[in-house]
């Protein structure tokens, strides 16, 4: 009783505060919380230290608020999303969580259980110096629900020099018909052209959602998320038949493999080539490779000039206990200083296009300056044009044509039908 | 008088009995059979959270509609196959270990610890370390069993285990029988310590053969054990979780009706749906569950 009606003298205060807060877009004066949660599954590693490196530029400015990190004294990962989503619909939220920016908040959005933030877009000047295709992908009916903290590259090709080099192949192959052609070459000297990991069905979904990018070209491929390209017609019909066709130059044993040892068979020279997100580059460092000599990349064959992303964002949920104090983070969040604390540490680039690239690694650089200038196209197995049910029943559909040993082409053809319309539902 | 007063005590202790096992009766009556009431009325509405929909009562409509999941028949195959092989397995290797140790031989008490053991391992510890086992790579990259399997001669049996279309959850039963089978041999061991020696004797006297003894004596009183092993393996099986977990994440080849619920429930927040898997899988385990609780009722009846 006492903690409900302090909530609502909080939340009354909090409205206020933020009414006045945005008409004279004053930004530190705002927060008073003395406390603040943020729920995330970023528990070890670059991505940790990342996000304290974001921590730090938010304490920084706001002295007198607490940072609770939920998501480490909960008990990181998948678990940490259920229990999210149990606190969600208890109306119990933290003030800020993780997820992927895009389709994968549309469950929270129809539930109405996150805040309009298109107003902070204006007041901050983000909605110039996001790149605008992103801003268009991330907007929900004139809305938009998150903060972008960063972009991965989904489609992105990586390869060992060395393995190359033995194999004959001079140069990255730009086009599907040379990616094919270095596949058969790869195979030639003696090592398996793809590297796959099997676990867990996304990795292989990953790969999938790429070639149908490639088959089909960027306006084709979105087009299978507003309707006007058929998930049962040609189009799709021809991407499967490439992904047969790449697949059949697959490592063995994929399916027992996570995507960090199929990529430790591309870095020690025991497989060709790897289509995986650039946080391999992360995790290959952390391992001590470096790129140039152990690994190398180019944008995937079939998409040079197109940029599949996907990207982490922080939301305000509706009921945030410390609204002041969340809408003070979300921006460090998407602020220069915070942005390029978070990013070279967890591997990825800025989502602003104003970074500052000396603090960027030579590959980051490069995925920096295409951010710019290509066609963003979103990730669908990683949460930008597919919400949960759609990524769920589209990594079913792809793990069981993997695991019926990749035959039954129309049938993959109509349960990713069936994936597109379960997100419909 | 004495009769009243002795009346009265037996009353009161009763109901201090009573008072005791009360918080436990009220805890069990809401957080099990009060939450299997909410399960099933969830499951009778169109409740999720993952699209905004005014929540209704929709009837059957969500168990109507499992019945034509294809994910969801798969599932339950896949449980199936599971269930069979894991069950058969650890009785047989769980009887025979008991077999051999029933006699009474020297260190018995070491062998019985030494076989239970893998039961104080959690699936999803083991599931991690049965994944590295079960490694489907062959011949130079093969490691785990695929290499034990080599090395002692038997290459040809090397396998795709988990990730095989049609194999894979027969492999999977495999570590749920090396952890369960010690278990099958404690019960089966206190079963056969249950039959009183004179029994044996007499049919020795009667001429009866080692085997003889065994078949028509001994195997005959194990019933009741063979019964609650059953019982305690199908349910265990059905509930399986943690372990296709561990070893094989939630990929679609292995997945079976838990992991399937965790995904509706989860993954794409559609409580009406993943309410109505719990309870098929409620039903399931309680056909299995519920005559034997009532055979066991009637034994200590009659005792």
């Amino acid at each position: 009783m006492r903690r409900s009606s302090f909530r609502l003298v909080a939340a009354a205060a909090a409205i206020a505060l933020a009414v006045t807060g945005c008409s004279s877009s004053g930004d530190d004066a705002a927060n008073q919380d003395s406390e603040f949660e943020i729920f995330t599954w970023w528990a070890s590693g670059g991505e940790a230290a990342g996000l304290q490196g974001m921590i730090d530029v938010y304490e920084a400015q706001n002295p007198d608020t607490e940072f609770i990190n939920a998501a480490v004294a909960g008990g990181a990962g998948v678990n940490a999303k259920a229990v999210l989503q149990s606190r969600l619909d208890a109306n119990e939220p933290p003030d800020s969580f993780q997820a992927h920016a895009g389709m994968e908040l549309d469950g929270y959005v129809r539930g109405g259980q996150l805040e309009d933030l298109t107003s902070l877009y204006a007041s901050e000047g983000w909605d110039e110096i996001f790149p605008a295709d992103l801003i268009k992908a991330i907007t929900v009916d004139g809305k938009i629900y998150s903060v972008p903290v960063n972009i991965h590259r989904a489609n992105v090709l990586w390869w060992n020099p060395a393995a190359a080099t033995k194999a004959g192949i001079t140069k990255a192959p730009e086009t599907l018909d040379e990616f094919f052609a270095d596949l058969e070459k790869f195979k030639k000297s003696g090592i398996p052209g793809l590297a796959l990991a099997g676990k867990g069905d996304w990795a292989i979904a990953h790969l999938l959602d790429w070639m149908l990018l490639a088959t089909m070209g960027a306006d084709k491929f979105e087009g299978l998320y507003n309707g006007s390209t058929s998930w049962t017609g040609p189009e799709v019909a021809a991407g499967i038949k490439n992904f047969q066709r790449a697949l059949s130059y697959g490592n063995k044993g994929a399916g027992n493999l996570d995507w960090p040892d199929a990529g430790k068979l591309v870095t020690d020279g025991k497989a060709g080539f790897f289509i995986m997100g650039d946080w391999a580059s992360a995790q290959w460092q952390s391992d001590g490779l470096s790129l140039g000599t152990d690994y190398t990349y180019a944008a995937a064959p079939g998409t040079v000039g197109t940029y599949q992303w996907l990207s982490d964002s922080f939301t305000l949920p509706v009921g945030a206990p410390h609204r002041n104090a969340a809408i003070a983070w979300l921006k460090v969040c998407g602020s220069k200083d915070g942005q390029d604390a978070f990013n070279p540490k967890k591997g990825s680039i800025s989502a602003r296009t104003d970074s500052d690239l000396s603090l960027y690694d030579d590959y980051l650089k490069s995925a920096a300056s295409d951010w710019k200038q290509d066609r963003l196209v979103g990730s669908t197995v990683h949460g930008a044009t597919g919400n949960n049910a759609l990524m769920a029943a589209y990594n079913a559909a792809v793990g069981k044509y993997f695991s019926g040993g990749f035959k039954d082409n129309a049938g993959l053809a109509k349960d990713l039908a069936g994936a597109y319309e379960a997100g419909k539902a | 008088m004495s009769k009243i007063v002795k009346n009265k005590r037996s009353l009161s202790s009763r109901l201090g009995g009573l008072l005791f096992v009360l918080p436990s009766i009220i805890v069990v009556l809401i957080f099990v059979y009060g939450l299997i009431l909410w399960s099933v009325n969830v499951s009778l509405t169109n409740q999720n959270s993952g699209t905004k929909k005014a929540i209704e009562y929709v009837g059957l409509k969500n168990y109507t509609d499992l019945m034509v999941d294809e994910r969801f028949t798969h599932s339950l195959s896949n449980l199936i196959k599971f269930t069979v092989v894991f069950i058969l397995g650890a009785l047989i290797t769980g009887f025979i270990m008991s077999l051999l140790l029933e006699k009474g031989i020297k260190g018995e008490g070491f062998f019985r610890s030494f076989y239970l053991y893998p039961m104080a391992i959690s699936f999803i510890a083991m599931g991690t370390v049965f994944n590295w086992l079960l490694n489907s790579a062959r011949d130079e990259d093969a490691g785990g069993l695929n290499l034990a399997l080599q090395k002692i001669g038997l290459g040809f049996l090397q396998n795709d285990w988990y990730v095989s279309e049609r194999g894979a959850m027969y492999a999977m039963a495999l570590p749920a029988i090396w952890q369960m089978s010690g278990y099958v041999l404690a019960l089966f061991l206190a079963g056969f310590r249950g039959i009183p020696d004179d029994m044996r004797e007499a049919a020795r006297v009667d001429g009866a053969s080692e085997s003889q003894i065994y078949r028509h004596v001994l195997f005959p009183q194990l019933t009741p054990t063979l019964l609650t092993i059953l019982i305690i393996l199908g349910h265990i099986s059905m509930k399986a979780f943690d372990l296709i977990i561990g070893i094989n994440g939630k990929s679609y080849v292995t997945q079976v009706v838990a992991v399937y619920m965790w995904e509706a429930t989860f993954d794409k927040r559609d409580y009406a749906k993943g309410t109505s898997i719990a309870i098929v899988l409620l039903i399931m385990i309680a056909v299995v569950v519920v005559p034997y609780l009532r055979y066991n009722n009637k034994q200590q009846a009659y005792r």
